[in-house]
């Protein structure tokens, strides 16, 4: 472990990050709310604590190291969090404990979107904004914008770009130089949130909430500057504009690097991945707009579609907007929409879950055993876009998804020891490890029952699952410290 | 600057690692192997793209529509052709370089190359090698043997003995000892760490003596660190590839007795069709009594050139052991050049070096004529020319005057034809060639930079 150059590298990060409280600041100098303050002590605190573990070793340099990649990325997650929280303990107004704080910090970074708020349109403006901010960052990654735009980290950027994007195969750049492929991601994701903005303002949002909730909407987070989440506007226009903007954030993203760089929109529909997303979102959305009719929810056709097909999209990306409470829904649905949210969206994508790819793969996988039964001679290579997939990524999806189970099944275990009963326990880990958001039971609209253990297991598993659990787990395993 | 390297052989990866370093080079890679790839994506910021290096659709992948430049080193010729010419065609690439093993393809006018197949420069490795083993061989005593201004100057290094004259004294009587040959002496290395020469700098027994001269006076100040073996005659080499084919045929043109160990009977039998004089003997290169029956006591030069490099190593040991004079032995691991500094091998010569020193002048600013690597790779020599514009840092100034990075010496000047052997207050013109070497390599960029005109890359 290089221990002067990792302490370099997350008091650069953390200088970054403390760039991040100055347009909060202004915008509660320009209310005068009382949280000018706030940002002010907190930017100086990350300020500080940036520059003290960044200049003692500013002139170190090596090269970065495996271990030290990982360690970098879950430190500088776990500072994140920790000081991310500070602007919530230090207002007055909401007053929150310091697990709540961590929680709600955690929730927005890993574009989670569970929250332990209520009463959002009473709070300050500039705690809001700050709020939508930390998904917008948390959902392409702030380290991926570090590496954007500071070259100095060179071949040590693609370690820790690795271990901060989702998917199973890693290895695909899009452009030769890390950094460039990093600036083209955020260029991209900053796009297409402008883009989303505008169209909100067009629909009849104001300024404000716009650009709040197309923060949480790219990043495909679910935080809302309002209770009501996106059914305060109550207006069809509004739901389509977000539909279409969770399904395009839940698209792999070097897909739109293609469409801009070739001027084409073609490989969208030769995608595998894409296709697949595709089909599990139309299937869901069959069964549940036709259970929703069945048992008369709405009063007419065209409202079912409306909400049903929101509700499918907005938990099926694992974004956690909701326009009509989908956990009072009647049988499998709610449930079925939970197990969706563990399919998540496309593996570069700012979504949770386990990824499509993955779930692809494990499910061809299990199709080739049965094909092998009949062909017991047969050469089966599994492929995909027409390519066959290399073994090392199969068995690293075989791992990922055992470890997933056995995560959310002990962590489950685990919240039940603290206190939830069965359907709130394993809910709120389903919605917190998938960075889902709302669950089911008393986690239905927020996290305010939760006990204070629970809520730092929750916070465990939303930063498990936004860096895909390797990444962290790594660092747990005592074979990582030792030399 | 988009570079394409197709092929992840020694030289493409020695390529990447070299420019992948440099800012402005954006290196994707495309090889077959994809284990091999995904390992040098690790080591290094680059792209990797698996497929077949001349496929349409895998160029395609790689960028190749505004990649600036492709450089086709894969282990066969008609692929790196069939790419080069996908490129030229599909692609409009502005520069294709090619590796090119055969020679058959150069009996050809050049227009063949350049319309016909598609190819702005060829590289061939062997040629190279080649060359410089021949050099090696005709130079006994030196270590190494660069040519710069089209072999007008060279770089020789060459260990110091005790029977030489100079050694023991200091280096400004040189000038007494050769009252009319100019030379300048850019760097010793003794036990392995470099010494800034100046004129009160003692030579001592073992150093290795970097010098440039005029190539007409290397012999002169090479026997002064030593005394100069007796010309050679006899050669041995083993292995008849590619470089041990070629290198026979130039031997024997030059009227050496050359004796050539291949354990491939039909190889053997291949080259021996084609060799005129030498003698080709199947067997094993470290059989010891097929060695003594070659009388190899009365070898003067005994060159290991197998692609096996341990082989190579304890072939060429033996040799020493049986009585050759001088021993050589190809070394591709650089890990094994090092070790071998101690043995009795006189010679270890890495090819891997001298290939990327004639490809990577292709990817620099046009003011560099030659960039060559020392010392296995830690330093380089390099030639440079002076270009006048308004924004020259070198012409029109005294030596003293420009800004050289430490341990950069500037060895020799070409200019029109005269070779000069520059002095503190000597005056750089427009299109001179310089010729420098810099002790250590990090400060190649700094030094290249002097010499660039605009800040274009290529």
């Amino acid at each position: 472990m290089q221990s002067r150059l990792i302490f370099k590298v997350l008091g650069f990060l953390i200088i970054i990050f403390s760039v991040s409280m100055l347009p909060p600041l202004l915008i509660g100098w320009y209310d005068s709310d009382g949280t000018l303050q706030v940002f002010m002590q907190s930017w100086g605190v990350l300020l500080v604590l940036g520059v003290v573990m960044w200049f003692p070793n500013r002139s170190k340099s090596a090269d970065l190291r495996i271990r030290d990649g990982f360690l970098i990325v879950v430190l500088f997650w776990l500072v994140l969090a920790l000081s991310g929280a500070l602007p919530f303990i230090l207002a007055e107004h909401p007053d929150m404990s310091i697990v709540d704080a961590v929680f709600e910090s955690m929730s927005g970074l890993t574009t989670t979107g569970a929250t332990v708020l209520t009463g959002l349109d009473q709070l300050p403006r500039s705690i809001l904004y700050y709020r939508q901010q930390l998904q917008w960052l948390g959902g392409m990654g702030i380290i991926v914008l570090a590496v954007a735009i500071a070259p100095v980290l060179g071949v040590g950027g693609m370690q820790l770009f690795r271990a901060e994007t989702p998917g199973p195969m890693k290895n695909n750049k899009l452009t030769p130089r890390i950094t460039e492929t990093a600036k083209a991601l955020w260029l991209i994701y900053f796009g297409l949130t402008v883009l989303c903005a505008v169209l909100y303002f067009a629909a009849g949002m104001n300024l404000f909430d716009a650009i709040g909730h197309s923060f949480s909407t790219l990043a495909i987070g679910g935080f809302s500057t309002h209770d009501a989440s996106i059914a305060y506007f109550n207006s069809a226009l509004i739901d389509s504009i977000v539909m279409l903007f969770m399904l395009v954030a839940g698209v792999n993203f070097s897909l739109h690097y293609l469409a801009i760089h070739r001027r084409s929109l073609r490989h969208y529909i030769s995608d595998s991945e894409v296709k697949a997303y595709l089909l599990i979102l139309s299937a869901l959305s069959v069964i549940t707009i036709s259970l929703l009719i069945r048992d008369d929810i709405f009063p007419d056709i065209s409202s079912t579609i409306r909400y049903g097909l929101f509700q499918v999209i907005s938990i099926a990306t694992t974004t956690g907007f909701t326009t009509s409470s989908f956990s009072y829904w009647p049988g499998l649905l709610p449930v079925l929409l939970i197990i969706g949210s563990f399919v998540g969206g496309c593996a570069g994508s700012t979504a949770g879950g386990m990824k499509v790819i993955r779930v692809e793969l494990l499910l061809r996988q299990g199709r080739r055993e049965i094909d092998r039964l009949l062909h017991p001679n047969a050469v089966l290579p599994i492929k995909l876009n027409k390519r066959p997939v290399p073994d090392s990524v199969i068995n690293a999806v075989w791992g990922f998804f055992a470890l997933y189970v056995i995560s959310f099944v002990s962590l489950g275990l685990l919240m039940m020891m603290s206190g939830s009963d069965i359907v709130t326990a394993f809910s709120a880990t389903a919605a917190c490890l998938n960075n889902l958001g709302p669950g089911l039971g008393e986690v239905a609209d927020n996290y305010r029952s939760v006990s204070d253990s629970g809520k730092w297991i929750l916070s465990f598993a939303m930063l498990l699952g936004r860096l895909e659990l390797f990444s962290l787990l790594v660092v747990l395993t005592p074979a990582f410290w030792k030399r | 600057m988009k570079i394409i390297i197709l092929g992840a052989g020694q030289v493409g990866t020695s390529i990447t690692e070299i420019l992948s370093r440099e800012a402005g080079g954006d290196i994707t890679l495309v090889d077959i192997d994809e284990a091999r790839l995904s390992l040098l994506q690790n080591r290094f910021d680059i792209r990797t793209v698996h497929g077949h290096a001349s496929h349409p659709d895998v160029l395609r992948e790689a960028g190749c529509d505004d990649a600036e430049l492709i450089l086709a080193v894969t282990n066969s010729d008609e692929t790196n052709i069939v790419a080069c010419r996908t490129a030229d065609f599909l692609f409009n690439t502005p520069k294709k370089i090619a590796r090119l093993r055969s020679t058959q393809y150069f009996t050809e006018d050049t227009d063949f190359i350049k319309e016909g197949l598609g190819i702005d420069h060829i590289i061939s490795p062997e040629q190279i090698v080649t060359t410089e083993l021949l050099r090696l061989i005709e130079r006994p005593g030196a270590l190494q043997v660069l040519d710069f201004a089209g072999g007008r100057i060279q770089l020789v290094a060459i260990k110091a003995y005790d029977d030489g004259p100079l050694v023991g004294h200091h280096l400004r009587e040189l000038k007494d000892h050769l009252s009319n040959i100019e030379t300048r002496v850019v760097a010793i290395y003794r036990q392995g760490e470099a010494i800034m020469p100046d004129g009160e700098t003692v030579i001592e027994v073992n150093d290795e003596v970097f010098f440039i001269a005029a190539t007409e006076h290397i012999r002169a100040v090479m026997s002064e660190m030593r005394k100069l073996d007796k010309p050679v005659h006899a050669i041995m080499l083993a292995g008849a590839g590619n470089i041990g084919f070629r290198l026979a045929e130039a031997l024997e043109q030059k009227n050496y007795t050359v004796k050539l160990i291949e354990q491939d009977p039909e190889r053997a039998e291949e080259v021996s069709k084609h060799l005129k004089r030498t003698i080709v003997l199947v067997g094993d290169s470290a059989d010891e009594e097929l060695l003594k029956m070659e009388n190899i006591d009365r070898m003067d030069v005994f060159c290991a050139i197998t692609n096996d490099d341990e082989a190579n190593i304890l072939s060429a040991m033996l040799a020493k052991q049986l009585g050759a004079r001088r021993v050589m032995s190809i070394v591709n691991r650089t890990a094994y050049a090092d070790l071998i500094e101690r043995t009795m091998i006189d010679i270890a010569y890495s090819p891997k070096q001298a290939t990327i020193g004639s490809v990577l002048p292709k990817f620099r600013t046009g003011a560099l004529e030659a960039v060559h690597s020392l010392r296995l790779g830690t330093a380089e020599a390099i030639e440079a020319i002076a270009l006048d514009d308004k924004s020259s840092k070198v012409v029109g100034r005294r030596i003293e005057e420009i800004p050289l990075p430490k341990g950069t010496i500037i060895g020799a000047i070409l200019r029109n034809d005269d070779v000069i052997i520059p002095h503190h207050d000597t005056v750089i013109l427009d299109k001179d060639h310089v010729i420098l070497f810099v002790q250590e390599k990090k400060h190649i960029n700094e030094v290249v930079g002097l010499f660039q005109v605009s800040a274009f890359f290529i």
